[in-house]
């Protein structure tokens, strides 16, 4: 389909003239913005890729010897296995963060709809309600998990000794890992409940008018009209929240212990590698992995569902 | 007039050294409990002896992070901290960043110190730091609940202990459901190596790693240790044990809620103050010994080490000599329980007054088991990691001794690859 456009004629050379001042200016507007992102987001990042071909150690990071991808994958002459792809606790931290991941994201989007759908309708005291929920969710994680890590005690906790009856969740990673979802859940669902919260209310009211006209029953109203329209808002919410668990680290660290963090998150493993064993190549190489795998799942996500975020 | 001139003289001879000398250092000291005031308290008496002014850098207060903060500090080549205290099982890990203090420090005065800190803080020939004060595992009993049952003497053995335990256990939960017979720190951290490492070397079973670097954990012993100690849980531990440190153990303890307890010489000072439940019903006593084995107790303990960045290292080691020197140590003693690395003070009146049983417990001191960190230098925190997961993967019930320590020699020999 061809339209031709009938605006005043414009000496086209002065035009482009303009334009390219505009992209000149904006060239220069932009560029502060562009060197502090190289600066604070692709240097590190760099150095990252950097140290991750490298061995060193944190402490004397100039004494560093090259070792292209083996702090990935290296079996020494005597048959021992070095990189940490080898490394079954590894493993373990994907598996137990993918659960985490997945189980907490859709227990929250799941809980977040129906609290959003609550609050959205009008009722007396829908104001209050809608600050009382994110009470959990301006709570410091690192308080927050704290004070779980108290409740699930098994001697004095109000969940360990009360509900469970002196049962330790957090003793064994098996039964953690579940432990580590409920907070969550009861973290940021509030959070998932607002994002939601903001999508239905830009649904217009007249089409519910309209629906009610036909005699349409409130659930295939939510099906039919509410679900598909919310889909941009509850995607976007999703590709955060996943993001966000995917990198979760504070809750680990704090209620199981640098140790036991490092056999149930991915960050924590890094963070183990790097500090407290102080190898800075191998902590490299491992963040440089999670770099890479929520970058394969983030394009996924966004081609799959055809998010868009504008 | 002869006197005037002296005294002129040493005036200005003073106020010159003062000018020569007078400089800043800065130190960096640790913050849990009451040990920031003492640091303060003891570097501006120095201070005021010599001239020069003192800075104080607040270290974060877990030991990891710490760790994780110095290393940066010192891989910066940064010479804005002079002293650092330094955590016991360090010096093999931080070795190259500071100063040899053999020789600058004289040798009678080194030696006033207990022979294994002084050792533990020497690395390839080279002293690393000076010991500041030290620390060993204590078993905690109280004394009201054995007399009560009908024991007159604290346990030798950990199978005697289990079955005092028992027995005080069984009668206590009657009145109160949540009593516990014995807590210790079971959760998967430095904390449970060093519980351990009292286990296993209690049984005759070595410390993992020894002296020449060679892994030594694989044996029926050390096995056997692991073993017994799995058994005391839901026996006469609770289950949340496994997800105990220090705090937590204490907490019940000093609640009232534990017959025993093991803990570091720290939980004394606090069980004995107002808020305490137990205050004047706590024994303190070497920890039990295993099967065919004698006691043992984990050496811990801090130091201080002079940066070799320091740009005014002169006084930065005579500011380490006067804190880690006699008179300092007994006032820590006294106003904090802070155990001296020096000997002649275990006999010192003052402080056995305050903490009596420093003078019976001097052997445990004197006696105390390294942690392998010397021979595994950096690689010592992947040792520990990997020791205190398998113990944990006992302790968990998940599996036994004997597989534990055979798959912890795999680890281990993983971890050392080409060596230490």
């Amino acid at each position: 389909m061809t339209t031709k456009v009938t605006s005043t004629p414009v000496p086209p050379t002065r035009r482009r003239g303009t334009e390219a001042a505009r992209a000149r200016q904006a060239f220069w507007l932009l560029l502060p913005t562009l060197i502090a992102i190289a600066l604070v987001a692709g240097y590190p990042l760099y150095r990252t890729i950097f140290f991750a071909l490298f061995e060193a150690d944190l402490t004397t990071p100039d004494q560093r010897t090259f070792l292209g991808l083996g702090n990935f994958w290296f079996t020494t002459e005597e048959g021992v296995a070095l990189g940490f792809l080898q490394d079954p606790k590894w493993w373990e931290a994907v598996k137990n963060t993918m659960l985490f991941t997945v189980v907490s994201v859709f227990l929250e989007t799941v809980f977040g709809m129906i609290i959003a759908l609550v609050v959205n309708s009008a009722f007396k005291g829908r104001a209050f309600l809608r600050t009382a929920m994110l009470v959990p969710w301006a709570i410091p994680t690192v308080v927050s998990a704290q004070m779980w890590a108290y409740m699930y005690n098994d001697s004095f906790g109000l969940v360990g000794r009360g509900l469970l009856g002196g049962q330790a969740l957090l003793a064994n990673t098996d039964t953690a890992i579940w432990a580590l979802i409920a907070v969550d859940v009861w973290k940021t669902t509030s959070f998932m409940a607002l994002l939601i919260l903001a999508g239905l209310q830009s649904l217009p009211g007249d089409m519910y008018e309209a629906a009610d006209m036909d005699g349409a029953s409130k659930w295939t109203q939510f099906w039919r009209l509410t679900l598909p329209l919310l889909r941009p808002a509850l995607l976007v919410a999703l590709v955060f929240r996943s993001l966000d668990a995917l990198r979760v680290f504070d809750i680990m660290y704090v209620m199981l212990g640098a140790n036991n963090a490092a056999a149930t998150s991915m960050t924590g493993y890094a963070r183990q590698a790097m500090i407290d064993n102080s190898m800075l190549g191998m902590g490299s190489a491992v963040a440089v992995a999670i770099f890479l795998i929520i970058m394969v799942i983030v394009v996924v996500y966004v081609t799959a569902f055809r998010v868009k975020f504008d | 007039m002869k006197k005037a001139i002296a005294i002129l003289g040493l005036t200005t001879a003073l106020a010159g050294a003062s000018q020569a000398g007078a400089v800043t250092v800065t130190l960096a000291c640790g913050t849990v409990g009451q040990e920031l005031q003492l640091c303060k308290e003891g570097a501006a008496r120095w201070a005021k002896k010599t001239g020069n002014t003192v800075k104080i850098f607040e270290s974060p207060n877990l030991t990891n992070d710490r760790l994780g903060l110095y290393q940066q500090q010192l891989a910066a080549k940064s010479s804005d901290i002079d002293v650092y205290q330094l955590d016991v099982i360090w010096p093999g890990l931080l070795s190259q960043h500071f100063v040899d203090l053999k020789g600058k420090i004289p040798a009678s005065e080194v030696n006033t110190h207990f022979k294994g800190i002084v050792a533990a803080n020497t690395v390839g020939g080279k002293l690393v730091s000076m010991p500041w004060f030290t620390d060993a595992g204590l078993l905690y009993y109280r004394t009201d609940l054995l007399k009560k049952y009908g024991y007159n003497a604290p346990p030798k053995t950990w199978a005697e202990m289990a079955t005092m335990a028992r027995k005080i256990q069984s009668g206590e939960q009657k009145t109160n459901k949540g009593f516990a017979g014995f807590v210790f720190q079971g959760k998967n951290y430095e904390g449970l190596t060093c519980n351990a490492l009292e286990w296993v070397s209690s049984f005759g079973g070595g410390t993992i790693v020894d002296d020449s670097g060679k892994v030594t954990i694989n044996n029926a012993k050390a096995a056997l240790a692991l073993d017994t100690a799995a058994g005391w849980i839901r026996d006469i531990s609770p289950r949340g044990v496994t997800t105990y440190g220090e705090e937590e153990a204490r907490g019940i303890f000093q609640s009232g809620n534990a017959a025993f307890m093991r803990n570091w010489p720290y939980a004394w000072a606090l069980g004995q103050s107002d808020d305490s439940k137990v205050k004047g019903k706590i024994g303190v006593a070497p920890l039990p010994a295993g099967v065919g084995g004698k006691p043992a107790a984990t050496l811990g303990g801090w130091n201080l080490g002079v940066s070799q960045y320091s740009k005014n290292q002169a006084a930065a080691i005579d500011l380490v000599r006067y804190l880690t020197g006699p008179a300092e140590q007994k006032i820590r003693a006294i106003e904090g329980a802070y155990n001296p690395t020096i000997t002649t003070l275990y006999q010192d009146k003052a402080i056995l007054a305050k903490n009596p049983f420093f003078g019976s417990l001097y052997s445990v001191f004197t006696n105390a088991v390294a942690r392998p960190s010397g021979p595994t230098k950096s690689k010592y925190n992947q040792v520990s990691q990997a020791f205190s997961t398998a113990v944990s993967s006992v302790l968990n019930g998940n599996t036994k001794g004997q597989a534990a320590v055979a798959k912890l020699n795999t680890d281990l020999a993983r971890i050392k690859g080409r060596g230490w």
